[in-house]
């Protein structure tokens, strides 16, 4: 067990490794970081001391290590756009969307779940279908029209929640957080609804078709022939067989949340990392940009490792099989 | 002659399907005494299992009873739902499955699945049913009993876990248990052992066996009486040294001439010829009479006869002896 | 189909009508026939495309002409008479008075030609990449899976927008909105090659053992070329899937990077530039402007999504 974690962890690293490289090369490339930082009036002599300054001249693995040791203490460059440190920037940022990603997540598993065993268990009852139609219109609608959708409903028409921003937030250290404020909480509402409804809906898929598939195994129908209860079958006995393979996707739909709250706060004008990539991309402000791609993979990457983690702890079988076959 | 624990009278399991209705089990009857073995033989898709899954209530929709009445230790079953039935299960009557691979749930311990289902059943404390299971256990002859408990179904071998598979079926102490091909997936050195430990358990108990099998060779090494299946009716019914020696069914006959038994000598193995027709595709008359070598024209234009009340065959020419040997 | 007048003793003329009696009599058919989703779907997508097509000659005006627009008749409302000039507009007019019903045909235009090309492009690569990985294993298959696993760990439209964000920076700025369109398709074409050379691939493995490559081989022809010709029939009906259901998420993906305003400029907008431009009169009442486009948006993600997910099940009754 000890060698496959190791192995996974390798595995981590090399995928970080290709980001940096991607992300480095984007840094490195695309458009002059000279030009970018200096103004219209410069002489030959500021852009040699620039240029000493960066490291740029020196050869390219050199630079790549050493934006690498950057990366990994924070330190990403500065902002082409607002002049500042690209790390004080994201750290301003990140509580935001993290607290939305978090509220997010949990809502897009727990209905996603509960959905899914309830459409899998009732498979033809009229409940089911129904939530199983609209699950295909969910999965057709665009984040960003149900965020919009949601605005004209419970703001332009009912005036009931905030169409935008994060209203008030409490600073506790270096996090600000929305979630002690009423009006901090009744801004996550929407953003939330909206960046975990597509989750939500891939998730119960997943779980309702895993669950069937499950519901079908002869250990169900043997534990049915035992006279176990209904909820003892479907949860005890179906439910933890269908997690394990729901328990991956499930880890990358968390990535994807993290990803898509681009989209959900570019429409609620959320102010989280999110926007900043979007405005970055507009501004082709590339630091932000490269730290932005270099911190997101490493949220991927980790999430990815834990779920193959969690693996271990819910099948024996993995157990098994890699310490003694392996 | 004391009560019969199974007494099926004219059970008819019916399919509706697009093309009309199939009849998988169409007019059956058969009792079994206390610890008797009652072997039900017949090709795949003769209804034997069928039968087995409409005793027991795990019927998969559609297919329902249609008709006929299911008696357990004098009380009628046929017609109890969800519950009622439910409790019946494991405690009245216990299943044992083909496949021990698939029967039992991976990511349980043998243990817990041992004492849900007597926790299920038998109003104990859980001390008590783990140290029922526990005997349980070492009943069906599994070294170190108290120590296996907590493995898990993949640290046994295949006829190991058709020994876990029969305790579980036997801890709430059920006066029936239906053995579905409980050999067929096991290795030919264990199939005996199984079948010996089946047989003595149920002997010890007095617990009654519906051992389902299309094997030949273990109805004569298990069985007291045999019920021979054919294209949903019951074909033949007797005591297995009738049936073997002196078959009265054509269908019976070839059978046992198609199957290689030490006792026979090398004679050549005999094939009857053909397949046996499919459910949306019977025959007029008797369902056998396109394989049968002794058809006539009765047998073309009328179904074949019912059973004489309990013994003999359906048919309307049954051999005589001196022809069997033929 | 119309009856050909064809020569009496052409050799088509028996071969082609057998051919196409048998294909009108597969499951295939059979299924679409008696499945309304998929004929109703089918209908919308056709319609849409032919729409998106003959725009020019359908809509009533050209919203890109500025000769044509009369800032006069900014904010018409739907099948109201404009107070000012008493034209009429079905669907109303935005800010600058331009006809919605003509920009949202012109807007699908632009949206249905990224996704295609998107697509398009995406199959091009995936099935080449997936080929060459799969013919010539060794390195390349390991570099180019390896490149998949790490892209496929990323969503889509993350890969794209970052595609999009890079060759914005190399593009100069005066060239950045002509080029915006094909740097979109690109862009999402890059971001959804994967699963397409996935398939072609598992394909390419399984035949590249068959004995006729071999015996190919041994006479000296290695040519991938003949390889593809037997491959291509193989992953048809996967590949056809795939493409399908990418559509759908092309066209998502074209809204939603146009909407955030990383996609098609406002000078070629397509539907997702509209909802974004739509979005900013939703607060003053001209709900028209926002909703004509997202519902347009909607019926076409949605009805090949459904021709999608009826296809796959039609194609291969296992995955039901």
């Amino acid at each position: 067990m000890l060698a496959y974690i190791i192995q996974r962890v390798a595995q981590s690293a090399l995928v970080l490794l290709i980001v940096g490289l991607v992300a480095f090369s984007m840094f490195r490339f695309v458009g002059d970081p000279i030009d970018n930082m200096l103004g219209q009036e410069r002489t030959q002599a500021d852009i040699e001391r620039l240029r000493t300054q960066l490291g740029l001249d020196q050869p390219f693995p050199v630079q790549y290590v050493k934006f690498l040791t950057g990366a990994v203490q924070g330190n990403f460059g500065v902002s082409y756009r607002q002049g500042r440190p690209v790390s004080d920037i994201l750290m301003e940022r990140a509580p935001a969307t993290l607290e939305l990603a978090a509220v997010s997540g949990f809502l897009a598993i727990a209905i996603g779940i509960g959905l899914g065993v309830f459409t899998a268990i009732r498979r033809d009852g009229f409940a089911a279908n129904t939530i199983m139609s609209l699950s295909l219109i969910g999965v057709s609608l665009p984040t960003f029209l149900i965020g919009i959708l949601l605005i004209y409903l419970f703001s332009v028409e009912l005036g009931w929640l905030p169409s935008f921003g994060r209203g008030d937030t409490v600073r506790i250290g270096g996090w600000t957080t929305g979630f002690l404020t009423e009006s901090g909480l009744k801004a996550l509402i929407l953003p939330s609804i909206t960046l975990g409804l597509y989750q939500m809906t891939l998730i119960m898929r997943l779980v309702r078709s895993e669950m069937l598939e499950v519901l079908r195994q002869d250990y169900i129908r043997f534990a049915r022939a035992r006279g176990l209860r209904d909820r003892a079958v479907n949860f005890r006995h179906a439910l933890k067989n269908t997690l394990v393979p729901v328990i991956t996707v499930t880890g990358l739909q968390l990535g994807s949340i993290i990803a898509f709250a681009i989209i959900t706060e570019t429409v609620f004008q959320w102010p989280g990392v999110g926007l900043l990539f979007i405005n970055a991309i507009q501004f082709v402000d590339i630091p932000v940009m490269a730290a932005y791609l270099m911190l997101i993979s490493v949220m991927f990457v980790g999430i990815n490792l834990i779920v193959d983690l969690l693996y271990f702890s819910i099948d024996p079988r993995l157990r098994a099989d890699r310490t003694k076959a392996h | 002659m004391t009560q019969s624990v199974l007494s099926i009278r004219d059970l008819t399991v019916e399919i509706p399907t697009r093309h009309g209705i199939l009849r998988p089990v169409d007019g059956v009857s058969y009792d079994i005494a206390p610890g008797e073995i009652l072997g039900v033989v017949g090709e795949s898709g003769a209804g034997k299992s069928m039968a087995g899954n409409a005793v027991i209530g795990l019927l998969s929709p559609p297919a329902r009873i249609a008709k006929g009445e299911i008696h357990v230790n004098g009380k009628r079953i046929d017609h109890l739902k969800g519950d009622a039935m439910r409790r019946l299960r494991g405690k009245e009557i216990g299943m044992v499955f083909q496949d021990p691979l698939t029967s039992l749930n991976p990511l349980l311990r043998i243990g817990d699945q041992l004492t849900e289902t007597i926790l299920a059943h038998l109003d104990v404390s859980r001390s008590e049913a783990e140290k029922r299971a526990v005997a349980a256990l070492d009943e069906v002859g599994i070294p170190g009993a108290a120590e296996r408990i907590t493995s898990y179904p993949h640290e046994f071998s295949g006829g190991m876990r058709q020994r876990v598979v029969i305790a579980l079926a036997l801890c709430a102490e059920p006066s029936l248990i239906i053995a579905d091909e409980p050999t067929t997936a096991l290795d030919v050195s264990v199939q005996a052992q199984i079948i010996a430990l089946l047989k003595s358990l149920c002997k010890e108990r007095g617990t009654a066996v519906m051992l389902i099998t299309h094997d030949m060779g273990v109805i004569a090494e298990a069985a007291d009486r045999v019920a021979v299946m054919y294209a949903g009716k019951l074909a033949e019914l007797g005591s297995v040294r009738d049936v073997l020696t002196t078959p009265r069914h054509p269908y019976t006959d070839g059978l046992m001439g198609s199957t290689p038994l030490a006792s026979r000598g090398k004679k050549r193995l005999h094939q009857i010829p053909g397949a046996m027709p499919r459910l949306d595709n019977l025959p007029d008359g008797c369902a056998f009479h396109p394989r049968c070598p002794f058809a006539q024209d009765t047998c073309r234009a009328d179904p074949a006869p019912k059973l004489s009340d309990g013994n003999g065959a359906a048919c309307w020419f049954p051999l005589s002896h001196a022809e069997a040997v033929a | 189909m119309t009856e050909m007048p064809l020569p009496p003793d052409a050799p088509i003329a028996v071969k082609d009508p057998s051919r196409l009696s048998l294909a009108l009599q597969s499951d295939f058919i059979y299924t679409f026939k008696h499945s309304p989703v998929a004929i109703v779907s089918f209908v919308v997508v056709v319609l849409m495309v032919l729409a998106a097509i003959f725009a020019p000659l359908i809509a009533p005006y050209n919203p890109f002409d500025p000769a044509s627009l009369d800032l006069m008749n900014g904010f018409s409302r739907p099948m109201e008479p404009n107070a000012f000039t008493g034209d009429t507009f079905w669907l109303g007019t935005d800010d600058q008075g331009r006809d919605v019903f003509s920009t949202i045909l012109y807007g699908m235009r632009i949206s249905l030609f990224v996704g295609a090309a998107a697509v398009l492009f995406a199959m091009v690569l995936g099935i080449t990449l997936g080929l060459l990985a799969g013919y010539l294993g060794g390195w390349t298959e390991t570099i180019i899976m390896r490149v998949a696993d790490v892209q496929l760990t990323f969503p889509a439209i993350l890969v794209a927008m970052l595609i999009f964000g890079v060759a914005k920076g190399i593009t100069p700025v005066e060239y950045r909105d002509q080029m915006a369109i094909w740097v979109l398709i690109i862009a999402i074409g890059l971001s959804d090659w994967v699963q397409f050379a996935r398939v072609v691939r598992g394909a390419t493995l399984v035949e590249k053992n068959k004995e006729y490559v071999q015996a190919a081989r041994l006479i000296g022809r290695t040519s991938p070329s003949i390889m593809l010709k037997h491959i291509l029939p193989n992953v048809l009906s996967p590949v056809l899937v795939i493409a399908t259901i990418s559509l759908a998420l092309a066209i998502i993906a074209e809204a939603t990077l146009s909407f955030l305003g990383v996609g098609a400029p406002p000078t070629q907008p397509s539907l997702g530039t509209l909802i974004r431009i739509g979005q900013g009169f939703l607060f003053s009442g001209e709900w028209w402007i926002l909703l004509f486009p997202a519902v347009t948006l909607l019926a076409l993600a949605l009805s090949v999504n459904l021709l999608g997910d009826w296809l796959r099940d039609a194609l291969n009754p296992r995955l039901r």
